[in-house]
């Protein structure tokens, strides 16, 4: 049943999030993690399939004036300076009307300090006139350490002082931060703003002040701001061991470890213990080869159904060989579209990210984590983590025997690969390869037909 | 090396042969905290105290934290038989401030019985709780006995909302059983007053700032929130965002009968039989009568639940969530083909039907957390019309009705009749109505299987982090004139759903060696 006729808008592949285009406000003052919260945040809209993108008005500053100078530029009294800054703000803000009204956007985060007033009654009328909902994310920090901190982490290495030295940046900076506290006026939620949709996120996230949540994804996106943490840790991301079944060459089911994948449990055991970590959690899924391989650690582990390999259906149990002789179709429309494809009685990687997300939320909230899984689960997961796209997910690379460490460093995170030299079968099927077999037949296919009523539908569930 | 692993027999999880009760081992799902927690509610009268403990109680129990509440008020009825005026609650009236304050140690004392030994996680600790000092009180309490605190605030002055919410639950109260509406409501303003002048609110700039709490302002309209701890309260913070109290319908339904249905099968994904058909058209009738604005029609990804929703013609959203349970191996048989081909799973799921998971497949624990989401935006929606399917159903209406783990799985919900749900005071009104299109039964009760099923070797440990258990009863002992400890109350403190030959697990503590299998 390929029901395309939708004479109203019926069909979303789960619940709307949001229905007018939203703008996100930043507001602080410099280096109170505005842009890092802006970054985050929008990594993890995108990686839900909300289509959310960063604005951030330093950027265009950057762009209009070559080279920055000194903190003279930022003085309230200097005119031109202010001048420019403003029509940058405006520029910004045309891009979010474009991103927002044209080019399928669903979220604009608007990163910019934002702390008068008035700039941001310019934004609420701009906003208004274009029918968007508006929601601030204020940043609220006094402490000195906290603010020296992000000055050395993210403003050191700025375009802005590629000439100077660490001192005489930081004493620019500081100068920086200055001229804006004169004219700096918080959010005021108990009479000013008390109509208006916000958070005040308060010495990094120590206590918030939420006031007029208008939907869903500001719901979200409020619990998202309360689970995260700047504490320095690593996850690790690893699949299990190799399993008997990935001897055969057959996918999902639920096999125990061939002999060298109980090598690569010891062999893991050993790295954990040369980590010399304290309090590392370890989670598995509820798959024997996970399981099998947590045991070698000698460590109490959390086991979440959640973690599971994502559910191949029908083809469940069979060698690709199998599933290109019994399901040839289905084998084909999957390496069209791997990300939506979905396996008859199975599950997709849309579907596994949805089914991902509360271990996503539960990872931001813990500190050094070890999680051994599955090769589709990893790949969601590691592209939360690395911000890839749903084009580039399915052909991520997470090869068995191998653990990714991943440390947040400035607006990131880093990822360190270590093979931990155990022989194994390769998993892996490259997107090029298969492309070439079977040329899409564009017009027929459901998934491809989806994934445009999606985009006509101006749907949310298409991570960018 | 051994890595030797079992799989147990009702929930399917994997666990090793060897038991080390030395160490900890592994639970069916993430830690949501380790300590116990009492959550203190603080506020005047008539500000939502007792809605938001009671709901914020069944949510917890069905997501699978022992959760209870504990009502000072409810003690304080029980020392002091009759109510006579507010004048009990004059904060000059030396004799009422000692009982009240008697009725709070004795409320204290059963929260320590419930969250030591009874199995509690967490503990609802609910009354006004306005001072400082008595705040003190709970907080060296929780200290010496190594709980957690987390502090729920009700902060409203709009007076057309405290005056609704007298009305909605005060006057009905047992204290005012023998007055009339407008006594009532006079005697209550004035016993709110007693509470203003010493009203000390929470604090988060200063005095209360390193103390984990939400203020709720407004009904909702703004929150401050300080100092989450751990996972749980942070699920906590984001469930009393999400509330509201905007009256509100909620319809659930089954798909109309399938294909499969006709012929006995279980899951798969057919279309409507032909009396299905018919339900769907009864279904818009239905829908149409109810003339509501603004109804959110909700299916899920199944075809049989997708065509009963066209019918409507109107907008409707497909959740995969809301899918029906996984029958996993078992998948499109009848119940006799599953006796047949798979005899000990078919009788494994009569013993336990709550924790049963299908090879390859679900259980309801399962099902519980797939729906978790969906309970969270119905929470946020207003009118909105569910047709899913019969453990999915059953699940939701669990939610709404506060049925324990032991009751969802035998929740009565037919083919080709709507519940309609609305929240009325402290719980929620349901209706059924039978919309008279003919179709088969697909219920099979509890009774008559269980007696007749042999009692295999012990299932595995049942107590984890996603046991729903009903909001057990309140505790009504008089305590006050005793303050000796007492016996552990019997069938009222224990949850209901735990039969008598399984082990049991307290949340939060490791599976230990063989108790678990």
């Amino acid at each position: 049943m390929t029901s395309c006729v939708f004479s109203l808008s019926i069909l979303a592949c789960g619940p709307q999030l949001t229905n007018s285009p939203t703008v996100i406000v930043m507001v602080g003052l410099p280096a109170r993690g505005k842009t890092y919260i802006s970054k985050k945040l929008t990594r993890y809209l995108n990686w839900i399939g909300v289509p959310t993108k960063v604005f951030n008005v330093g950027e265009y500053r950057r762009e209009a004036v070559k080279h920055y100078s000194s903190y003279d530029f930022f003085r309230p009294d200097n005119e031109e300076g202010m001048n420019v800054r403003k029509q940058c703000a405006l520029a910004a803000l045309r891009d979010v009307k474009l991103y927002l009204s044209e080019e399928g956007g669903q979220i604009a985060v608007f990163d910019a300090t934002n702390t008068t007033r008035e700039r941001r009654g310019m934004v609420l009328n701009f906003a208004k006139e274009n029918g968007f909902k508006v929601f601030f994310i204020e940043s609220v920090c006094n402490d000195p350490s906290v603010v020296a901190t992000n000055v050395m982490e993210v403003k050191l290495s700025s375009p802005d002082y590629r000439d100077c030295n660490s001192t005489d940046a930081m004493e620019d900076f500081m100068k920086r931060i200055n001229c804006y506290q004169a004219s700096y006026q918080p959010l005021d939620p108990d009479n000013y703003d008390r109509d208006v949709s916000l958070i005040k996120v308060i010495d990094v996230g120590r206590r918030f002040l939420v006031n007029r949540v208008q939907d869903h994804i500001q719901s979200r996106i409020v619990y998202y701001l309360m689970n995260i943490h700047v504490q320095p840790r690593t996850i690790y991301l690893c699949r299990h061991g190799e399993s008997e079944f990935n001897l055969k060459g057959k996918i999902g089911g639920d096999s125990g470890l061939s002999n060298r994948g109980k090598k690569f449990a010891s062999a893991l055991n050993k790295f954990v213990e040369e980590q010399n970590l304290k309090d590392l959690k370890i989670w598995t899924s509820q798959l024997k080869r996970t399981i099998q391989t947590a045991e070698a650690l000698k460590l109490p582990y959390e086991q979440w159904k959640a973690l599971n390999e994502i559910d191949a259906g029908v083809c469940e149990e069979m060698t690709y060989e199998e599933i290109k002789e019994k399901h040839p179709e289905e084998f084909a429309l999957r390496d069209q579209d791997k990300y939506y494809y979905r396996y008859p009685s199975g599950e997709s990687y849309q579907d596994l990210v949805q089914r991902l997300e509360p271990v996503i939320m539960e990872l931001e909230r813990q500190e050094n984590v070890l999680v051994i899984c599955h090769q589709a689960v990893m790949r969601c997961l590691l592209a939360y983590f690395l911000d890839k796209s749903a084009a580039e997910m399915p052909y991520l690379k997470c090869p068995l025997h191998t653990v990714l460490k991943l440390t947040p460093v400035a607006y990131g995170c880093r990822v360190e690969s270590i093979c931990l030299n155990v022989e194994a079968v390769n998993t892996h099927r490259d997107q090029s390869e298969s492309l070439s077999l079977f040329p899409p037949n564009v017009s027929q296919q459901q998934g491809l037909q989806e994934g445009a009523g999606d985009r006509l539908a101006g749907h949310h569930e298409q991570p960018f």
